[in-house]
């Protein structure tokens, strides 16, 4: 078991009732259902890793639930307490538009019956609570290993007996006054506000905690506490006539940081640049569509990877799990593209990994107590490997040659069934460490575009359209002038395999999202992105403006 | 599953510590009854000092069943109860939401509110909370959606897969209920209770080359108005004709649109009705000077466009407690109204509207099968994906077409033909409409027609199936 980057796994404690691989037996309840000492009636137990340790009010809960999928007929079953919380808070011009902190905890049980799951959650944080969740949780897998032919198999995995976790924050945000958010929100909006021709502008953050504390009958309780930060800030500029208007947004993008990444990320430098893009962009040239070289900033670049390689790498997709609402992938069927698809040129290399400090998809551990993982999925150009939970490793195990799960299970709430989430994906730095300038220099005619804007893929992830927040013509080496109305169009691996400079560890720049959406119902995922700077050589750009 | 017991004594006793005794859920599908709902309510109004408060409550049951691959992949069920505690003192404001209702946690909570809201600057654009008022009753809940459980969830799965696997097809789905009560209370004494029930039903069959995909959906609030039998047919016939693609340039052609498509389109223009943004000269509806587009034709004048909670069983208030009304957006294609809200409407004096749901799209007599039989030409969508905003300024939107796209010409649908790009608005798109089918409900809160555009722009190809 690696410690993390020395991330603090605070007491790491081989549980007494966690026998390698089998069934966690639930003890006598007496010891275990005494209060915490010092618990103060109507605070809740502690159900996340930061203070090291695992409650064992949280514990009780969960191997109640766990023995009670176990008794109704469960061969597998797994079983999360959950407490999160988010805050936001918003602002436009002067003024608050928004304060609200929400907190939402329960349980949910996942249970295999027969090779069919079961899941079942409730807000009632009991004993019988938790035993009628597992009892519910297996008789669903019942009603439906009625109807199965192929009953799940799950990748082994060590049992890791009482661990804690907790992610690379510096200010829990909820330590700190809310004042003093706002008063960093409004001081940013008035920088913005005092630009000649801005109009508007809107700024807020959203800050999610998570305490979670996930049991397997596999035998490992694992407790963690995760923090992450979106600051987001939006600056209109409208012409005097009202004829036209113009927006940079997306100015900075999520971390898995605490409120020190608020305080650094508005800076009146940096809102000044972001205002002077709003409003030069109402006079910006519009671009003439055709075919151009395109250089892309990280901080563009990191949402074309989650579109273009990260949703067609995700395993169950491939396999059709996802057919009715994200789509299938082009990536299929696993036997023929592993190792023998050429996703790009020989110096594109892309990592999955669940391990960068800060990064959105980082944890200790998965929803189903599997470590995190670092590995490749594009070699030298060559994809080599998928995003895996337990149940999927191994129907690519005779491909891949990996037993082991990739650790990609993630449920976004307490009431969510976990299943298979995008971890960190990142496009790997080239050996030269070119900047954005050496590039651009490099580069004869070519569109620069920074940020993201819109974007849209169809359900195979062949073609996708994304434009951007800041387009630059370059002629010669130089940036000569603002675009507007520029977007592109490609088939991925048309467009992977058109990229022919890419720039090296100076340029490298992490992005990522808060937001990402997959499966039915909808379950929200954060996660990273990590690229440096790279060019694309001939894609076709649109021109989007029709007035 | 049982709910017992609320939360708070039960966590009590979990840690030993004191709080009040619990009262049963009597019944977890209906979620809140209306006497615990506003006891409940009661009880956090009377926890605070502030100026003002307001409660929203949401609680209930959700269950769903999901399969792919010819198996059931993923089953569950969830009891949740979640109260939003708003509070104000003088124009500062905060709101927090917990899902724990012991009284120390919402104690807790009540006051974790009041501090923030204390922290908060003031606010100019607060609107006092809403003296009461009648809320009409709109039925909304079906007994038959609250009583879809596991196991006939599990029989509507193995009929599209027993078919599935008889035909060689992949069948891939996902039916979704829930059932439970709202209620919003105010410090005024304002109080509104909304029993409701949905159910949504989709489902994908893929040929098993991967050559051919059809979708077929349906969505209400009653389960017992769908027949999943015929959407079954639907997708399955729409599958195995879809095999195949002929190749068919990208450009601008005559398009009809089945009613999933044209609700997309809907969406997209109810999104961008907001009064506000057009008079601040942002939106696709400001008008040099102090104008906004009211008034103007902007749609075709067979098309008109009401929010009608009423009919569609949706809740009579909304979120701060304002009473749902019927609202006309656009009135033979004349844009009526735009979206208000409270302090926008007190500030332009006009009367607030809320943002506009409950849609109802007017339509024509005819079936979509009649409009395809009539039709020269033209391209068969059946459904839109992965739609996003491209340019605000004309609400120009990117997207693509998935699951069954055809080419219909001399009056039947003659072969299938490869999913495309399109960059298009629904301004541009709606401008002129050649023939409406009745209209048909989409979902819980939706109703739209299939419509017959002259011409909709595909702008690339799209070789996914």
């Amino acid at each position: 078991m690696p410690n993390r980057h020395g991330m603090p796994r605070r007491d790491f404690v081989k549980g007494a009732t966690a026998a390698a691989g089998g069934l966690i037996v639930l003890p006598g309840l007496e010891g275990l259902a005494r209060p915490l000492q010092g618990m103060q009636p109507g605070h809740a137990p502690y159900v996340g890793g930061a203070a090291g340790y695992v409650d064992p009010v949280v514990k009780e809960l969960l191997l109640a639930a766990l023995d009670a999928a176990r008794s109704a007929g469960a061969e597998y079953a797994d079983a999360r307490v959950g407490r999160y919380l988010n805050r936001r808070v918003s602002t436009r011009e002067r003024q608050i538009t928004g304060v609200s902190d929400s907190e939402s905890m329960g349980i949910g049980v996942r249970a295999l019956v027969r090779g069919s799951w079961g899941f079942a959650a409730t807000d009632a944080l009991t004993r019988d609570a938790a035993t009628t969740a597992g009892t519910q949780a297996a008789r669903i897998g019942a009603a439906n290993a009625a109807v199965e032919r192929a009953p799940v198999r799950l990748a082994p995995v060590e049992a890791f007996g009482e661990v804690t976790w907790r992610s690379d924050y510096e200010v829990d945000p909820w330590d700190v006054p809310i004042e003093d958010m706002v008063a960093l929100l409004l001081e940013a909006n008035d920088v913005a506000l005092r630009q000649n021709g801005v109009g508007f502008v809107s700024s807020g953050v959203h800050f999610v905690k998570e305490e979670k504390t996930v049991a397997t009958t596999d035998g490992t309780i694992a407790a963690q506490t995760l923090i992450r930060a979106n600051p987001s800030m939006d600056i209109t500029a409208v012409s005097s006539d009202r004829s036209d208007f113009a927006s940079r947004q997306w100015v900075v993008y999520p971390q898995g940081r605490g409120y020190e990444y608020l305080r650094d990320s508005f800076t009146a430098d940096a809102v000044e640049a972001w205002s002077e893009d709003a409003v030069a962009q109402l006079s910006a040239t519009p671009v003439d569509a055709g075919e151009w070289d395109l250089v892309l900033h990280p901080s563009h670049l990191w949402l074309t990877i989650h579109e273009s390689i990260g949703h067609p790498t995700e395993l169950d997709r491939a396999m059709g799990y996802e057919a009715n609402y994200a789509g299938t992938s082009f990536l299929a069927p696993p036997a023929r593209v592993l190792g023998n698809t050429r996703y790009g040129p020989e110096f594109m290399n892309i990592q999955g990994e669940r391990t960068t400090p800060g990064a959105l998809a980082t944890v200790g551990w998965d929803d189903e107590g599997v470590p995190a993982d670092e590995w490749a999925m594009v070699r030298d150009g060559v994809f080599v490997d998928y995003q895996t939970t337990r149940e999927q490793a191994g129907w690519i195990e005779e491909q891949t040659g990996v037993r082991r799960s990739h650790g990609c299970a993630h449920g976004d709430s307490w009431s969510s069934i976990p299943f298979q989430r995008m971890p960190n994906m990142n496009l790997l730095p080239g050996e030269t460490d070119h900047g954005v300038a050496d590039v651009i220099a490099a580069t004869e005619r070519g569109i620069y575009i920074e940020g993201r804007s819109s974007y849209s893929i169809d359900q195979q992830r062949y073609n996708f359209q994304f434009s951007g927040q800041v387009a630059w013509e370059i002629r010669d080496g130089r940036k000569v002038r603002r675009l507007r109305d520029v977007a592109y169009q490609a088939n991925t691996l048309d467009f992977w395999n058109a990229m022919d400079m890419i720039g090296g560890p100076s340029s490298y720049e992490v992005h990522g999202t808060f937001y990402d959406g997959k499966g039915q119902p909808g379950q929200v995922n954060a996660v990273s992105h990590g690229s440096p700077v790279a060019r694309f050589r001939g894609i076709d750009v649109l021109n989007t403006g029709r007035r | 599953m049982q709910r017992r017991e609320l939360i708070g004594a039960s966590l009590a006793r979990v840690r030993g510590a004191s709080a009040a005794p619990a009262r049963p859920l009597s019944d977890p599908r209906r979620g809140l009854s209306e006497d615990e709902a506003r006891a409940l309510t009661e009880r956090i109004l009377g926890m605070t000092t502030a100026d003002e408060a307001r409660v929203n409550l949401g609680s209930g049951w959700r269950g769903n069943t999901r399969y792919a691959v010819n198996r059931i992949t993923t089953a569950g069920e969830a009891t949740d109860a979640q109260a939003a505690i708003t509070v104000r003192f003088g124009r500062r404001e905060a709101t927090v939401s917990t899902n724990r209702f012991d009284d120390a946690s919402l104690r807790e909570a009540v006051h974790s509110a009041e501090r923030l809201a204390r922290l908060a600057p003031e606010d100019p654009e607060m609107m006092p909370e809403l003296s009461p008022a009648n809320y009409r009753g709109i039925e909304g809940y079906a007994e038959a959606t609250a009583s879809l459980d596991a196991s006939t969830r599990a029989e509507v799965a193995a009929d599209a897969i027993a078919r599935a696997r008889s035909e060689g097809m992949e069948v891939a789905g996902f039916l979704e209920v829930d059932a439970g009560a709202s209620a919003v209370a105010n410090s005024n004494g304002l109080f509104g209770y909304h029993p409701s029930t949905g159910v949504d039903y989709t489902l994908t069959v893929r040929t098993a080359d991967g050559r051919g995909s059809g979708w077929a959906q349906g969505g209400h609030r009653d389960w017992s108005s769908l027949n999943p039998g015929v959407i079954h047919s639907r997708a399955f016939e729409k599958a195995m004709r879809s095999r195949e693609p002929r190749p068919l340039e990208p450009g601008v052609y005559p398009a009809i649109l089945e009613p999933a498509a044209t609700d997309d389109l809907i969406g997209l223009l109810a999104s961008a009705l907001d009064a506000r943004r057009a008079d601040e000269g942002r939106s696709a509806f400001s008008r040099p000077g102090e104008a906004t587009a009211i008034g103007e034709r902007i749609l075709d004048e067979r098309i008109s466009l009401r929010s009608d909670p009423v009919g569609l069983g949706s809740s009579p208030f909304m979120n701060d407690g304002l009473p749902v009304t019927p609202v006309t957006w656009i009135d033979d294609g004349r844009l009526e109204r735009l979206s208000y809200s409270r302090y926008w409407a007190d500030r332009r004096g006009a009367e607030p509207t809320g943002f506009p749901g409950s849609l109802r799209m007017s339509g024509g007599d005819q079936t979509l099968e009649q409009i395809i039989a009539e039709t020269e030409r033209a391209v068969l969508v059946t459904r839109f994906w992965y739609i996003r905003s491209v340019d605000p300024r004309t609400i120009l939107y990117t997207g693509l077409t998935r699951d069954g796209t055809f080419w219909v010409e001399d009056g039947r649908i003659q072969y299938p033909v490869n999913n495309f790009r399109w960059n298009d608005s629904p301004l541009t798109a709606l401008a002129q409409v050649e023939a409406l089918s009745r209209p048909v409900r989409v979902s819980a809160a939706r109703e739209v027609p299939a419509v017959r555009v002259p011409a909709f722009h595909f702008s690339s190809v799209s070789e996914a199936v």
